[in-house]
């Protein structure tokens, strides 16, 4: 189960679109070989993740150049990570399943 | 006549005759040599034919050593000479039966030819092994000729570099291979399985299972025949099925042969004072095929011809126990290193199908046995040795892990760095230390490292920088990640022909792992294509990609494009007019005297620039940005040039032009330099009688007054030598170099040298003017969007959803 985001021609390959999810504002990464999605915000000052350069398993944000992990949201250069979420794709349609707010990669 | 000098004779002139030649005169600088070469030119690297075949790049390149090196060391070259007789009681041997020459200790190192199975049809025209540089020529030649198919029966290494070779002279051609699996002496079927993918993406098509019966004839060859009654048509055959050690010279002396000439630890045959090296010597029942263990036994017959009795201090270096083979496939576009055995009884493997990358490392009784690294070679240096050394390992899959981090300066001394000249990364850093060498071209030049196939050469650059306490300082990456120059980079998309981002991440690794380098190789890319490139916006920064810049709330400021900071009431209208309409938080006047609204939405970006119907100004991009002028001689009592027309002319020449970083522009039409032209990146004073034209200027966190370049006399030659640089720096700054880090590190007068020359500066001006007719206004992507969400999120109202409503429960 999971809360419906786009269609898969929604989101350009190798970028990230922004959505609001159950109030919650989540970015939509479409890497080269598999979705993610993560909080929307940069933890350090709310950078756009949605606006980042995406590559195989990372996205920097646009403002400072802080890198994430994608699939797990885990920090690669300094300071917190950011919540991360399970998406699914069926039938060209992509899914997002919310993990709880407070959960972050370390 | 009778030549008698007893000293030591070597016949054979390959790269083993050579070997040995060099290590004898190391140790000894007094004995006479004589080298006696069959073939027609001085020893050559037969190793990098290959290259020769894909570049057809003369084979006299191959050279190992000048001919003044056989002058100035004392040996005496005997090119295109043959032995056709020794006498070992007199010791005395025959030079084409017709000269004579005294020995007193002989080096056999005849090598081996190329096998060629006794089939029918094996003597037809167009039929070649791959050997020597007349066969090279030859397959180069049909190649070329406009044939629909050449086949290369063969699945080894030799053998694919030929069908690399024949592949590059835009030949179509199949390896046929006996095997189900290629390269089956150095690689387990997993990296074979990998490999047949990656070679079909070079144009190589593979055929397994296939025992060639017949070369179809008649009157030349026309195709194969395979013992399965099958066929395939090709009007070229390269036979590469092995090696058949050369002993017949040995044989004729009575020395005892198997396979190859057998030789004991000291490299000794059975005849006193006879030894045998290279391919056609059988060591403990190996005969070696590959060319790093030759360097191995060089060393070991040199030191038993200077009388080091090896066998009388057994442990001591100067016996030779074998070695452990290892490889590099010098096919450009797949990376493959492999050494010692390809299975352990445990076996730790790393693979990516999607990406053709396999990365094993094989153990045995809790030591490392084997390697092999296809698609990603990182840390091969620190493998291979760990092989060679037979070193301990707890935890293999670490092992590979650790080795893909380290750079070559983290090695052990022994570690073999150049496998083509046999050099360890020890004598590299002793060139150093010792031999008082200050950067990687004099290291390469006194240790022969790099010289061969020149794939070590990052390495040995490496080693050398980190041995020279870092004088010359670490290249500066593009990609870190890969540690990939720009210009490495540039030469592959040059060379490859490739046109887009994602295909060099393809081919080389590049901006896949941290992706930071992406913009900087979007750049590279849209530069050596001339902007002809194939664009994919994911590559580049947010501004890049809605040609805006990013704020930090996540809003964007637009500035419009005014020519020398030059606008009419109109156009004022209208940037008031989108300011009301938009609500624009903010309108500023600029430093570089343009308007800037700031605070704007992404999704009311392209309305903005429709309304506005200005071009861009490029004020997000690392692109040709203002040229900030000063009324000049339009109005100014003290004007002496016209500087507002100057800055119009270049503004509009260099309009949408990307650049390495952003340049910022100013002419001022005196002396007084009210535009402030001398701290800019190009700036153009007016001075009485010309222009003074300067670059690499700077007013931000440091102060840096602008070169002159030179002063000219004419408003046009200004324009053009301003011009000329800035394709100058275009082409040749790193990404992220501003103008005043590039001319300090490139150096003022080189800068001068190319731009000032005529031919240089007439090609430069060329190449710019290329590249600026692929440019376009990117504020039109308003009405032709590279993706209908270009400017907007997913829930922004346009276009509409495709689906269920966003959020909604499935």
């Amino acid at each position: 189960m999971g809360l419906y985001a786009c269609h898969v021609d929604d989101v350009p390959l190798g970028e990230g679109r922004a959505i609001t999810l159950d109030g919650r504002r989540i970015a939509i990464f479409r890497a080269a070989e598999a979705w993610y999605a993560l909080d929307a915000a940069c933890p350090h000052r709310g950078g756009p993740l949605a606006d980042g350069i995406v590559c195989d398993r990372a996205v920097i944000c646009p403002l400072h150049e802080r890198r994430f992990d994608l699939q797990s949201g885990a920090p690669l250069t300094t300071g917190d990570g950011v919540g991360a979420h399970a998406v699914e794709v069926r039938d060209e349609r992509v899914f997002v399943t919310l993990v709880a707010a407070a959960q972050r990669a370390a | 006549m009778l030549d008698m000098s007893p000293g030591v004779v070597i016949v054979g002139g390959g790269i083993a005759g050579q070997a040995v030649c060099e290590a004898l005169r190391e140790r000894d600088r007094d004995v006479a040599i004589t080298l006696v070469c069959g073939e027609t030119s001085a020893p050559y690297d037969r190793v990098r034919l290959s290259e020769i075949l894909v570049s057809g790049e003369d084979p006299q390149t191959l050279g190992l050593r000048p001919a003044e090196w056989y002058a100035d060391n004392d040996v005496d070259l005997r090119v295109g000479r043959t032995v056709t007789w020794v006498d070992h009681e007199r010791r005395v041997l025959g030079l084409d039966d017709t000269d004579e020459l005294g020995f007193a200790q002989l080096v056999v190192a005849t090598g081996s030819q190329p096998l060629m199975p006794p089939i029918p049809g094996i003597g037809l025209q167009d039929v070649h092994p791959f050997r020597d540089p007349a066969d090279c020529e030859a397959i180069r030649h049909a190649a070329a000729s406009g044939i629909e198919r050449a086949a290369v029966i063969g699945g080894g290494l030799l053998g694919l570099e030929a069908a690399r070779g024949i592949a590059a002279q835009g030949c179509a051609v199949t390896v046929v291979h006996l095997l189900d699996r290629l390269m089956e002496r150095q690689l387990d079927a997993g990296a074979s399985s990998l490999l047949a993918p990656a070679l079909a993406g070079l144009d190589i098509d593979v055929e397994f299972d296939r025992n060639t019966q017949q070369i179809i004839g008649p009157d030349r060859a026309h195709g194969l025949r395979f013992t399965d009654g099958s066929e395939l048509l090709a009007d070229l055959v390269v036979v590469s099925i092995g090696i058949r050690p050369e002993t017949e010279l040995a044989r004729s002396m009575g020395i005892v042969c198997d396979r190859g000439i057998i030789v004991d630890d000291a490299m000794r045959t059975s005849l006193p004072g006879v030894l045998a090296v290279g391919e056609c010597a059988q060591h403990r029942g190996i005969v070696y095929g590959l060319v790093t263990p030759i360097y191995d036994q060089a060393r070991v017959a040199a030191a038993t011809l200077t009388g080091a009795d090896a066998a009388a201090n057994p442990g001591t270096r100067s016996l030779y126990l074998g070695s452990v083979p290892s490889a590099k496939l010098k096919v450009a576009g797949i990376d493959l290193v492999c050494a010692g055995e390809s299975g352990g009884d445990l076996e730790a493997v790393v693979t990516d199908a999607a990406t053709g990358i396999y990365r094993k490392l094989s153990v045995r009784d809790g030591r490392v046995i084997g390697t092999v690294l296809l698609g990603d070679t990182r840390g091969s240096e620190a493998l291979v040795a760990a092989v060679r050394a037979g070193e301990p390992v707890d935890d293999p899959l670490q092992a590979l892990a650790d080795a893909s981090l380290a750079g070559p300066a983290d090695l052990p001394d022994t570690a073999q760095i150049c496998d083509c000249n046999g050099v360890c990364k020890g004598d590299l850093v002793a060139a150093v230390t010792d031999g008082g060498c200050a950067t990687p071209r004099e290291v390469m030049a006194v240790t022969r490292a790099g010289t061969g196939c020149g794939s070590c050469r990052p390495a040995v650059k490496e080693i050398v920088a980190a041995a020279t306490g870092g004088l010359n300082d670490e290249p500066a990456y593009l990609c870190p990640c890969r540690k990939q120059t720009r210009e490495e980079l540039g030469l592959r998309i040059r060379e490859d022909g490739i046109q887009s981002v994602s295909e060099v991440a393809a081919a080389c690794g590049t901006g896949r792992e941290c992706g930071v380098c992406k913009p900087a190789l979007a750049y590279l890319v849209s530069e050596v294509c001339a902007n002809q490139h194939r664009e994919e916006r994911d590559a580049r920064f947010i501004n890049d990609r809605v040609h805006a810049n990013i704020q930090h709330d996540g809003t964007f400021s637009v500035v419009p494009r005014m020519y020398g900071g030059v606008t009419t009431p109109d156009e004022l209208r209208r940037i008031a007019d989108v300011a009301d309409k938009y609500e624009v938080p903010m309108v500023k006047v600029t430093g570089g005297q343009r308007l800037d609204l700031l605070g704007v939405k992404k999704q009311d970006l392209p309305g903005i620039w429709r309304d506005l119907g200005m071009p861009s100004g490029h004020a997000y991009a690392k692109a040709v940005r203002t040229v900030k002028t000063c009324v000049g001689t339009d109005f100014c009592r003290f004007g002496l040039g016209d500087s507002v027309g100057l800055g119009i002319e270049m503004e509009k020449l260099w309009e949408g032009l990307h650049t390495p970083h952003k340049v910022k522009s100013g002419v001022s039409g005196c002396p007084r330099n009210c535009a402030e032209a001398t701290v800019k990146d190009i700036g153009c004073v007016a001075v009485e009688g010309g222009w003074q034209v300067r670059a690499g200027g700077a007013a931000g966190g440091n102060v840096r007054e602008a070169d002159i370049l030179a002063t000219v006399q004419t408003r046009g030659e200004a324009l053009r030598l301003a011009t000329t640089f800035l394709q100058y720096y275009r082409e040749n700054a790193e990404y992220k170099e501003r103008t005043y880090d590039f001319i300090p590190r490139v150096g003022l007068e080189k800068v001068r040298e190319v731009i000032l020359g005529e031919e240089t500066g007439a090609a430069l001006r060329e190449r710019l003017r290329i590249a600026k007719v692929a440019t376009s206004d990117p504020w039109l992507e308003r009405d032709d969007p590279y993706h209908p969400r270009q400017f907007d999120d997913l829930d922004t109202p346009e276009p509409a959803l495709v689906g269920p409503p966003a959020g909604g429960e499935l």
